[in-house]
């Protein structure tokens, strides 16, 4: 692999992290105040569709992009009104809001351009272009001829859609709203002690609805992105389950804003994995070698827990010293003998390499990384006590 | 919304030498408040001056907090007025109250556990919107009201890393940030040692001298006694009295919030202990986080004798009930009347302990000791349901006869209402707690753990759950308890060691040691340093 390989994953992984980005200060805005939000997934979804839709009647992205942010602040609201107001339960009001995007998504598609369930494909002028630094080369022929700094300059840092960069500047704006104004304290004590709120004379309703608008902001410009930006046009279930990723990126982040970043990049780079590397070749030796490594170490993690962890991972590190074996057996011929199968090249199956980022999502839940401390108050509704 | 906040003249002791030129600072007049058919204030009346300290004495469910709810914005009254240094005030939040100059420090703190003291005191009182500001100029104030008041308070301490007694103060500094002249404390002393009780009262003396008036809500009596100026007593949502602190004593008190003639002294005869029953020997417990909250405690207990266990809650004496009761592991070796006790085992849980005789009265009886939303008979066959009168045959358990029980133990414990079917959490917390008490009680256990019997338990029932217990040790039974309330502690125990940082700091018998004494210990000085 050569320099512009890289230059063009960390693109990739740019590319592919925006959209979980989004989402993952979304539910930080919105776990942060103490409302849990398992329908971020749902709102992208409901955006994403209606972005497209918008676009693809008016012609303009940004009517497009307003009525994404629309439709999905108006789903915010209503978990915001069933979780806050009536204090019902938040995860069953998320899944039902997941449901409802899943479902109403397609059979509008369907009823209004009788695709089967897509938006057509958009123009040009209704999608979001990339923006061209100046000095930047463009085509892609150019690009590979040039010095490593100029592929870096013309591939990495410009050529972004305009909502990539904007993407990238909520981080420090949500830093900077959390940790340095009165509206970022209130939300930061909202999630943690509500009665504490309460008690000072702030309301803690208000509060936690303004957070859930701005995770409803936030989900709507990811969903609108998705579909005007990455691709022209929505799909059936196109967020492909970034909702929940970012949810995870969340808890790796530990609810904070820049290292919410880096959980997104990381998250991002195994998206850019799985769309370059669908077809890789690699020895048989390296995948045994990956997939046994994995198993060892789950195994001896485990065997420091309880009994249980050591059951579910070890059994699970069978199955993956299985694959492994099966991977050589398949190599193994008559001709060139059990040792010379080691260094036959296979192909990777084009599945596993997908299911990476959803294997890290497991992996990160199950509890390797560090302990992450939630919201004291998350989840729970607030009822004013004696 | 509310009224422009009144700007109060600044008063001081010498301007208050005649009360009736003075508008009192705090009057309501015929305040009424029904939760459904409760009525929780009934007509309360009554005038605080300023510069005063008033204590408001009643037993739970009184209606002291609902009132204090109401002087907070907490809750709307039904009927009633409220009037702020003579001038009519609506309260109808939180954030008019703080305005019109009420401060209140709740009995469960309303911090935010992982924020720096001086964020805790700016939050909801900032100047702007951005933080930089208002944090430079609270930072100020603060060491300035620290300084003022001795408060001795670090602004950029986490809430989580200091003690009860600095988070209380943390509370105080919040209200007079927010400029409070008026300022009331809900039950302070509970979480608090003698010592830190000590310095509370003093920083309140200083308020005080301040020109700052000052409501105690409390149900001890002794409290009401050393500090206010003048007390209000409440029973059953009527404000029964209010007399000056210096024309009363604790008996008439006790007597205005109970309706009757309480004894405030448990009547016992001396003790006849025989021979040792429950012998501990070093045990160490060390909890999930690797903190080693046990360390080398041994004691034991004969039978016919109460080992009361002093000490401020939070020093090993939760874990070593646990460990007794059956539900933490520790090492070290427990005997009963000669057999030693599986300590991590298969036979260290619950079950295997009270087959054994050992009952146990949780502190915790809303956690711990009921589930609160089942009916009263159902719990109390819980850690019985193997008992041979709850069995109608192998497969089926016998509810009929468990009911049976139920509705005897509840008259011979006089719970109200004698209702076995009514859910745990519709009793008081002083019926709950003779539920619980009835179902450990009424098994003739061989040793009775207690914790905390009467935290939350009003005078009428706390007397009878006092007589409950030394009638179990006159049986002749062995009986550990353990209790934050050194009164408690004081008049229920034969013997009484002190607890802090998980090892027993002395021994000591009751008549020969005073609340000083065990304060001390309790604070973690050393035997020798104490005595």
């Amino acid at each position: 692999m050569d320099f512009f390989t890289f230059v063009q994953l960390g693109d990739a992984s740019v590319r592919m992290a925006i959209p979980l980005l989004l989402a993952c200060l979304a539910g930080l805005f919105s776990e942060r105040a103490g409302i849990f939000d398992i329908g971020l997934e749902g709102k992208m979804l409901a955006a994403a569709f209606l972005a497209a839709a918008v676009s693809f009647t008016t012609g303009s992205v940004w009517v497009g992009l307003l009525a994404g942010i629309a439709i999905s602040v108006t789903l915010s609201l209503i978990h915001g009104i069933a979780s806050i107001t009536f204090r019902g339960n938040q995860l069953i009001s998320g899944v039902a809001i997941n449901f409802f995007a899943a479902g109403l998504t397609v059979v509008i598609a369907q009823g209004w351009f009788a695709q089967g369930g897509r938006t057509p494909s958009l123009p040009r002028e209704a999608r979001f272009g990339s923006v061209d630094f100046p000095g930047a080369l463009t085509r892609v022929r150019d690009k590979m001829q040039a010095s490593p700094g100029m592929q870096f300059y013309s591939e990495f840092i410009s050529g972004h859609s305009i909502l990539v960069y904007l993407g990238l500047l909520t981080v420090p704006l949500s830093w900077w709203i959390l940790y340095r104004t009165r509206f970022g304290l209130r939300l930061r004590a909202v999630g943690e002690a509500p009665e504490a709120v309460d008690t000072a004379g702030i309301s803690v309703v208000r509060l936690r609805f303004s957070a859930v608008i701005i995770a409803g902001i936030l989900c709507g410009i990811a969903g609108a992105y998705l579909s005007t930006a990455v691709q022209a046009g929505f799909t059936k279930d196109m967020t492909a389950n970034r909702g929940f990723i970012a949810l995870a990126a969340l808890i790796f982040a530990k609810w904070r804003p820049w290292y919410a970043l880096g959980a997104c990049l990381l998250f991002g780079l195994f998206f850019a994995i799985d769309n370059r590397f669908q077809n890789i070749q690699l020895q048989v030796i390296w995948i045994m070698v990956l997939l046994i490594g994995v198993s060892v170490l789950m195994t001896s993690w485990a065997a420091r827990k309880e009994k249980i962890d050591l059951w579910v991972l070890g059994g699970l590190s069978a199955v993956l010293t299985l694959i492994a074996l099966l991977a050589w057996r398949g190599a193994v011929t008559d001709e060139i003998g059990a040792m010379a199968a080691l260094f036959e090249t296979v192909k990777v199956p084009s599945q596993l390499i997908q299911s990476l980022p959803y294997l890290f999502v497991v992996i990160v839940l199950a509890g390797f990384v560090g302990k992450a401390i939630p919201p004291r108050a998350g989840g729970q509704p607030y009822v004013k006590e004696r | 919304m509310a009224s422009p906040p009144p700007t109060l003249p600044p008063y001081s002791a010498e301007r208050c030498i005649d009360m009736n030129d003075i508008a009192p600072a705090i009057e309501l007049k015929g305040i009424s408040k029904a939760f459904g058919p409760v009525q929780a204030n009934k007509d309360i009346s009554i005038r605080v001056m300023p510069g005063t300290i008033h204590g408001i004495i009643g037993e739970n469910g009184a209606g002291k907090s609902t009132l204090m709810s109401i002087l907070y914005g907490f809750y709307k009254a039904d009927a009633g007025e409220v009037f702020i240094s003579g001038v009519k005030t609506e309260i109808p939040d939180s954030q008019a109250a703080i305005s019109a100059g009420i401060g209140m420090v709740f009995q469960h703190f309303k911090l935010v556990k992982n924020f720096s003291v001086l964020e805790n005191v700016v939050l909801g009182a900032e100047d702007g919107a951005l933080l930089k500001p208002s944090l430079r100029k609270a930072r100020k104030q603060l060491t300035a009201l620290s300084e003022e008041y001795e408060l001795n308070v670090d602004p950029d301490a986490i809430i989580e890393d200091i003690g009860v007694g600095m988070q209380q103060r943390v509370e105080i500094l919040k209200a007079l940030y927010r400029q409070a002249d008026i300022l009331i404390l809900d039950e302070p002393t509970g979480v608090l040692t003698p010592a830190e009780a000590d310095q509370l009262f003093r920083i309140l003396g200083r308020l005080k001298e301040e020109g700052k008036t000052i409501i105690l809500i409390t149900h001890k009596l002794r409290e009401i006694m050393d500090i206010t100026d003048t007390v209000s007593v409440m029973r059953r949502g009527e404000m029964t009295s209010t007399v000056k602190t210096s024309e009363t004593n604790p008996a008439d008190l006790a007597e205005r919030m109970v309706g009757r003639k309480v004894l405030l002294r448990v009547d016992k005869v001396p003790a006849q202990p025989k021979d040792v029953v429950l012998d501990v020997r070093n045990l160490n417990v060390t909890d999930d986080k690797g903190v080693h909250r046990v360390k080398d405690v041994s004691f034991n207990i004969r039978a016919g004798e109460i080992l009361g266990i002093a000490g401020v809650s939070g020093n090993g004496q939760s874990e070593l009930l646990e460990v007794l009761g059956g539900y933490e592991k520790a090492t070290g070796e427990i005997y009963l009347n000669g057999d030693q006790l599986d300590l991590t085992g298969d036979k260290s849980d619950g079950q295997s302990r009270r087959a054994r005789g050992i009952a146990h009265v949780p502190e915790d009886r809303q956690q711990e000791g009921l589930i609160m939303d089942f009916a009263a008979w159902e719990n109390t066959a819980f850690g019985y349901h193997h008992d041979p009168r709850y069995q109608r045959n192998r497969l089926l358990m016998d509810n009929a006869a468990i009911l049976k029980d139920t509705q005897e133990k509840m008259d011979r414990f006089d719970v109200r209402p004698p209702n076995p079917m009514l859910a745990a959490k519709n009793f008081s917390g002083g019926n709950q707690q003779k539920i619980v008490v009835a179902r450990e009680i009424e098994r003739n256990p061989d040793v009775l753990l207690v914790g905390q019997p009467t935290r939350g338990v009003d005078i009428g029932a706390i007397e009878f759950i006092h007589q409950q217990i030394v009638a179990l040790r006159d049986a002749g039974k062995a009986i550990l308890l353990v209790s934050v309330e050194l009164e408690e502690i004081m008049g229920l125990s034969d013997r009484i060691a002190v607890m802090f940082d998980g090892q027993i700091m002395g021994e000591r018998l009751p008549n020969e040691t005073d609340e000083k004494e065990l304060g001390l210990l309790m604070a973690g000085m050393t035997d020798g340093e104490a005595a």
